[in-house]
């Protein structure tokens, strides 16, 4: 007896670890055949322009971007310092995701609970959100000038109404169960929204939070391209205006990077804000 | 039965509740419905599937409002959600986002009780309905009987004298209903509360409940009463094949199952 209870543990354990061994091996094949797909496109373009079959002109020249990114970082770029221009782009972006989403939820959750607020106002809602936003900011300019405050106003605008519709339906998807559960112990209107209702939609809302700072980055650089004295927009606007395809890309590369950060800080969020969800270690 | 005038924990009087359908046809779910439940009596109703058993409990509740008749608590009308009633889903209502002294101190919180208060008093009725050690687990961590019992200190917690259930056991495996069944009898006990509990299982009505009413297809009507006699305290495991069980499950099944093949002709 003894023989077999020491010998089935370690069986099941080999079964385990070759299993966790072949888990390994996959990752690692995955990872090798990602880096090879990145060496072969930027090498295929760092090459087609040495061959002559890529114009430099127009498409620019990895090596030439490294170039570029290193003389911005070491020397400042035509605007200024690069840091500042990173910082501007951040802040006004930072700022109209913060303000855009805090309005959307507040109008998400007062529509999605008060169903005569919500027909009222729904039709004026659809019908702003049909409007190409971005068009908006040339008016920002003109009414808000050329600072950081036209900028914000168009994140603003480009966040709010994603937001406000998954708060909207993360109201109006809260359990009908719930609802008459937390009724009865006995909630209040109040209660009910706090303890009920803003829990449920958490998840749409915080769905919604990462595709919108992608959409306040959007705004933030549009507002810069139509007018600005500083940001990233603007470097892109200048380096377009000069016929630098390099900066162009450059500036490119340094927006990805903050919007890969932000997506990062908002995920980290999410899983602390819903570790009750069965399934937040599987996102990840 | 309407003449005793004895005071009533319950009462539905010649009640109506009809929907509007998508279509625009009127659907009676309840017509002419007359029940009359007892302070501290355990009433169980049966009836055919969709027959509008729930339609009744929400009336009680004050979640919804009759269209004819009156539904009266303590002889006083409902006109709202009553603190006094107590309400056991069907599905789970625990909420997921809260671990379980928070589900059960939820209802003295939305209440106004202090907070270490209403701590003090949900932990005692977590070790009451024996998740004691799971204070702090969320519902999706926890096995359907477990988050049953989450949802039974919830609600008694609240010391409902009318505690309305709707098939609250229907979703357990027969083990774990038994012994929730054993459990709501002992909670019940002391609780004295007026209870109606709503199945669609005849056994489980006849084990737990003093009187079975059994309901008609729709519109619903209460097709007759039955006093079960059974004594108290009952044994759920082995009550079922008491004599006396069997006597009282053959009577009311065969009233039941009139009513279950005139629904089928029905539909």
């Amino acid at each position: 007896m003894t023989e077999t209870t020491v010998t089935a543990p370690l069986a099941a354990d080999g079964r385990i670890e070759t299993a966790v061994q072949r888990m390994r091996r996959h990752q690692r094949l995955v990872l090798a055949l990602r880096l090879a797909v990145l060496v072969f496109l930027i090498g295929g373009w760092e090459f087609g322009v040495r061959l002559g079959v890529i114009d430099p002109f127009f498409f620019g020249q990895p090596s030439g971007i490294v170039t570029k990114l290193i003389d911005w970082t070491e020397n400042g770029t035509s605007i200024g310092p690069l840091w500042k221009q990173i910082w501007v782009t951040i802040y006004e972006a930072g700022a109209g995701f913060l303000i855009g989403s805090a309005m959307g939820i507040l109008c998400g959750i007062a529509l999605g609970r008060n169903q005569l607020l919500s027909d009222v106002f729904s039709i004026y809602i659809k019908v702003a959100n049909s409007i190409p936003r971005v068009v908006l900011g040339s008016i920002f300019i003109v009414a808000l000038g050329l600072g950081a405050a036209s900028k914000i106003a168009l994140a603003v605008v480009m966040v709010f109404f994603v937001v406000f519709a998954n708060a909207f339906q993360g109201v109006r998807e809260a359990d009908k169960n719930l609802i008459a559960n937390a009724r009865i112990l006995g909630a209040s209107n109040w209660q009910m929204t706090r303890a009920v209702v803003l829990p449920s939609a958490l998840s749409w809302i915080l769905a919604s939070l990462h595709v919108s700072f992608g959409f306040a980055l959007v705004g933030a650089i549009v507002g810069e391209f139509l007018g600005a004295r500083e940001g990233m927009g603007l470097l892109i606007a200048t380096a377009q205006g000069s016929f630098d395809s390099n900066g162009v890309f450059a500036a490119m590369i340094v927006i990805a990077i903050v919007a890969l950060l932000a997506e990062w800080i908002l995920t980290m969020i999410e899983n602390r804000l819903l570790t009750w969800r069965p399934d937040t270690t599987v996102n990840e | 039965m309407s003449a005793i005038a004895s005071p009533s924990a319950v009462a539905l009087k010649n009640v109506a509740r009809r929907f509007v359908t998508p279509s625009g046809d009127v659907l009676s779910a309840l017509e002419n419905f007359d029940l009359s439940i007892a302070p501290g009596e355990f009433m169980a109703v049966v009836g055919p599937t969709g027959c509008g058993k729930s339609t009744t409990l929400g009336l009680i509740a004050g979640l919804a409002r009759p269209q004819g008749g009156e539904v009266t608590l303590f002889d006083s009308p409902v006109t709202g959600v009553d603190r006094r009633v107590g309400f056991v889903f069907q599905q789970d209502a625990v909420f997921p986002w809260r671990d379980v002294l928070g589900n059960v101190m939820a209802g003295p919180l939305f209440r106004g009780v202090p907070k270490d208060k209403a701590e003090a008093t949900a932990r005692d009725w977590i070790i009451r309905v024996g998740l004691k050690g799971f204070e702090h687990h969320h519902p999706h961590q926890l096995s359907g009987g477990m988050r049953k019992r989450v949802a039974l200190a919830q609600t008694f917690i609240n010391n409902p004298q009318v505690l309305l259930m709707d098939e609250p056991f229907s979703a357990l495996d027969v083990q774990t209903r038994e012994l929730m069944q054993e459990e709501l009898l002992q909670l019940w006990a002391q609780a004295k509360s007026a209870v109606l509990f709503v199945t669609h299982d005849l056994d489980e009505a006849i084990l737990l409940a003093d009187r079975v009413a059994v309901l008609t297809t729709r519109p619903a009507r209460v097709k007759s009463v039955h006093t079960i006699d059974l004594p108290r305290p009952r044994d759920v495991a082995t009550l079922r094949y008491d004599e006396r069980f069997i006597a009282i499950a053959r009577k009311i099944s065969d009233d039941l199952r009139e009513e279950v093949l005139r629904a089928r002709a029905g539909h």
